[in-house]
């Protein structure tokens, strides 16, 4: 049915916009001790993404209530399978999320150093994880006829999932360091600028691996080879990465920073069309997968719902790249508002 | 313990730890709104001052707000995956339109207003406020429809094995939700205001910045005057939906036992569920409960026999909770009103004062207490009438469950712990003035 198909697209749309909008203020928590040498680069590094995390966090939020409606089977048994990941993503974005706000509320340095950590563990772990846990699912995932997730958290730990939290935190980086360049000035800036040169050619030796091993370890290809017009996704998806490394060799930080976000969109499109029409394909019996027509809710809610991301998805993109236009100039020492 | 048992520890323990935080993100933003329009209105500093004062300790609340809701979200998927998988056509689709239509909103704007206050206009900043204010506001108001469903579930069939929704208008326009949102979003700026009042007494008491904390005082008694009335009256009408819909949560929130006419209310209970009866009645006043629910002396009200043992809820939590509630209700209610005829002269009033600082948690605990009503009245079942809470909870390992259940008990001390010791720190060391 039309109607599961368009929703299956809208559901790989939502889980990319979320990727690209947080993946870089994930990418600026996990360079933070890195690029972070003084208090007052810390300090530029949360605030260039203060007006904004919050923002995009919900789309995480959108991506998981979305499955929840459209897909409720999926919302059901993804979220149960992965219980302990889960939890684990949770509780990273939890201790992150306030860290921002309490970081500067004491002057000692114990307190800081907590929520520092806070900060860098808050958003490495979440980076990592959403690309073990979209590995595993690109991989199939061993579930049984009844739903029921027949293995544990070291399961998911096999070498092509931690190949995709890698590769996943290697984009987040990336996207990370290309929105400090655009915010900061000085040092700080040419630290960021000399990080991101240095970290692209190994995040397009990690790409480059994750597509072969893709090829071997997974039925993602299937899609590709039965309509070829569909390899142009992976070629622009490609184009961008490379076009990343032009920008940064130009020190324009927003080209930089648009192409890396086209690349997250594009490497998770990548994924999302070899999946169709699977949301969570089983590694013991593809029978036993969730897909866009078993799993979906009725004709009733995915309409409503489709009426609901019709309005509202388009305003709210509008307000975002509103705020986002407001905030892009480089944060100055009074602008701290952590 | 079993897995739900353990499932249903964590539900309670976070949602509850989340609604520590929720109502002064609700109804703070609506009066640091309303202070920042009379700025802009009047171009009085001081309106400058306490917008900025009251801000800086609702942005420490609302993280803390936000963080935990997160976890909600999941939950579902998580911790009920039959639950969810069950009612997901219907219920899901509510959620799902909290996210996108207004977290959205309150989370984009805030960082705007956080960060916005030299690159708008005043009055552009003020309305960034009211954004904010709306969207957690409507947040509520959706999360609360949700909830409204599992209470009283309308608009649906049972098809294909689950519930599938088939009246969208139905569900978002059920009476139960509309008095429940009322309800809820009143008692959130009954808190607020407490939060305000008590804290500007703190400083009244000390004699600092007495023109900042009599102008504070006075805005929050206004919003505490008003809506404790309204919780009130709205509390009573929920009780007569209650009546229609739950009768078994009505009866245990009463400890009524016996179906009958001029139904009784006590002053004081001890109920005995083993005998089905009360071990000590105290205070009996006959026909009121018919009154209260049918507005009818007569009218015959159900008790707890008419139903099956394993439908009735928890009795002594149920009755317990409600009658703190409806007590600290009125106690608001003596309270706002003595503090609007003292209103000129607070400085001499200083055992006012200081049982209003002391009031500050008051708010909180009525607020705890009429979600346990609500929750634990509502047992058995998870949506009432038509699916247990027994067979909802997900299959996953009964450690997995028992170790995040830890993991969240200590991650949530500290993080309220750290939350609760800034906004006193903040609130105790009072606004920095430029003016005096
Ligand atoms: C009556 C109000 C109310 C109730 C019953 C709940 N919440 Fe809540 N929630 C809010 C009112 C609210 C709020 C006022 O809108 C918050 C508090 C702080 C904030 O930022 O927004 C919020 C935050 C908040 C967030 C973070 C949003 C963001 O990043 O901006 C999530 C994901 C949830 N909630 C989800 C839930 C779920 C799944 C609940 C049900 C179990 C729940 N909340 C109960
Ligand atoms: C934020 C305020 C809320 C508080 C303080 C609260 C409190 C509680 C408590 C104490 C329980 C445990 C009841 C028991 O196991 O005996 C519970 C269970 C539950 N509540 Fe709520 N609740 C709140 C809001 C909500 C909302 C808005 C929803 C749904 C939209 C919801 C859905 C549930 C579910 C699914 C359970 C688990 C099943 C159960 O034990 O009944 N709660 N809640
Ligand atoms: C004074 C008289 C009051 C009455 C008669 C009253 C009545 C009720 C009733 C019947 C419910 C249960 C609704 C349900 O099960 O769905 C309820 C829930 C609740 N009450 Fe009250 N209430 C009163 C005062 C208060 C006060 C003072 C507060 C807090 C400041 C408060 C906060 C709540 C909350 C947060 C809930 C749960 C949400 C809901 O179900 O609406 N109530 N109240």
């Amino acid at each position: 049915m039309a109607l599961q198909s368009i929703w299956f697209f809208l559901w790989g749309l939502l889980w990319a916009l979320y990727f690209m909008t947080d993946g870089f203020d994930l990418g600026i928590g996990a360079l933070y001790p890195i690029l972070g040498k003084t208090d007052q680069d810390k300090n530029t590094m949360i605030n260039a993404m203060g007006p904004l995390w919050d923002g995009n966090e919900v789309w995480l939020l959108t991506a998981g209530g979305v499955t929840f409606a459209a897909f409720p089977l999926v919302y059901a048994v993804m979220f149960s399978s992965l219980y302990t990941a889960l939890m684990l993503i949770l509780f990273a974005l939890i201790i992150r999320g306030v860290s921002f706000e309490f970081r500067n509320k004491v002057n000692h340095p114990v307190w800081v150093k907590v929520w520092d950590t806070c900060i860098f563990i808050g958003s490495i772990a979440p980076a990592i994880l959403f690309g073990v846990a979209f590995a595993n699912i690109f991989k199939g995932i061993p579930i049984d006829d009844q739903g029921l997730y027949q293995g544990n958290l070291f399961t998911l730990l096999n070498p092509y999932g931690l190949l995709g939290g890698v590769l996943f935190l290697l984009l987040f980086v990336q996207h990370g360091a290309n929105w400090i360049i655009i915010r900061s000035e000085g040092d700080l800036h040419d630290r960021a600028l000399n990080m991101a040169k240095n970290i692209w050619p190994v995040l397009t030796v990690a790409a480059v691996v994750f597509l072969v091993a893709s090829w071997f370890v997974t039925p993602l290809y299937q899609n590709y080879l039965t309509r070829p017009i569909l390899f142009v996704v992976i070629l622009v998806t490609v184009a961008a990465l490379m076009s990343v490394r032009l920008f940064l060799h130009q020190e324009n930080g927003f080209k930089a920073w648009f192409a890396s976000a086209l690349t997250i969109i594009g490497a998770t499109f990548f994924g999302v069309i070899g999946l169709y029409p699977n949301l969570f394909p089983s590694s013991i019996d593809p029978s036993y997968s969730l897909s866009a027509h078993n799993a979906s809710s009725s004709p009733l809610t995915l309409k409503i719902m489709l009426v609901v991301v019709i309005l509202f998805v388009p305003l709210v993109l509008a307000y975002q790249i509103w705020t986002y236009h407001l905030f892009k100039d480089k944060v100055q020492q009074e602008d701290f508002m952590y | 313990m079993d897995l739900v048992t353990l499932s249903r520890m964590q539900f309670a323990a976070t949602t509850m730890f989340h609604f520590l935080f929720v109502p002064l993100t609700l109804g703070l933003t609506i009066i640091i709104a309303y202070m920042e329009t009379r700025y802009v209105k009047t171009g009085d500093e001081t309106y400058l001052e306490m917008t900025k004062f009251w801000a800086k300790l609702f942005l420490i609340n609302f993280a803390v707000g936000v963080v935990t809701g997160i976890t909600l979200e999941f939950q579902f998927g998580t911790n009920w995956s039959r639950y969810s998988a069950y009612v997901g056509d219907v219920f899901g689709s509510l959620l799902a339109i909290e996210a996108t239509a207004t977290f959205f909103l309150e989370s984009t704007f805030i960082g705007v207003w956080i960060f916005g206050w030299k690159k708008l206009s005043k009055k552009a900043h003020a309305g960034v406020m009211w954004l904010v204010a709306i969207g957690s506001n409507l947040s509520a108001v959706w999360i609360l429809i949700a909830n409204a469903w599992m209470q009283s579930p309308v608009g649906f069939t049972i098809r294909n094995g689950r519930a599938e929704m088939v009246d969208f208008g139905a569900v978002i326009s059920q009476p139960f939700a509309i008095y429940k949102i009322l309800h809820t979003l009143s008692s959130a700026l009954v808190l607020s205001s407490f939060f305000i009042m008590g804290i500007s007494a703190y400083h009244l008491l000390k004699n600092r910045h007495t023109e900042f904390f009599t102008k504070s005082f006075r805005t929050g008694l206004g919003f505490g005057l008003i809506f404790s009335l309204v919780v009130f009256i709205l509390g009573d009408m929920n009780g007569v939906l209650v009546a229609e819909k739950q009768p078994t949560k009505l009866a245990a929130m009463e400890s009524l036992w016996e179906t009958t006419d001029m139904a009784p209310s006590y002053l004081f209970t001890w109920p005995d569920p083993e005998n089905e009866r009360n071990a000590i009645e105290i205070g009996k006043i006959p026909g009121l409960l018919s009154f209260l629910v049918k507005h009818d002396f007569n009218a015959v009200v159900q008790g707890l026999k008419d139903f099956p043992k394993d439908e009735r809820p928890p009795v002594l939590i149920t009755s317990y909770a409600f009658r703190g509630m409806v007590g600290l209700g009125v106690i608001f209610i003596l309270l706002t009103v003595f503090g609007w005829f003292k209103r000129k002269d607070l400085l001499e009033n200083t055992l006012y004062l200081k049982i209003m600082l002391f009031a500050i948690p008051l708010p909180y605990l009525a607020i705890q207490c009429g979600w346990i009503v609500t929750e634990i009245g509502r047992q058995p079942w998870i949506v009432y009438g038509v699916l247990k809470t027994a067979d909802s909870a997900s299959p996953v390992a009964v450690s997995q469950v028992a170790v995040s259940l830890v993991a969240f008990i200590l991650v949530y001390s500290v993080l309220g712990a750290a939350g609760f010791y800034l906004m006193f720190q903040k609130a105790k060391k009072g606004p920095d003035l430029v003016s005096e």
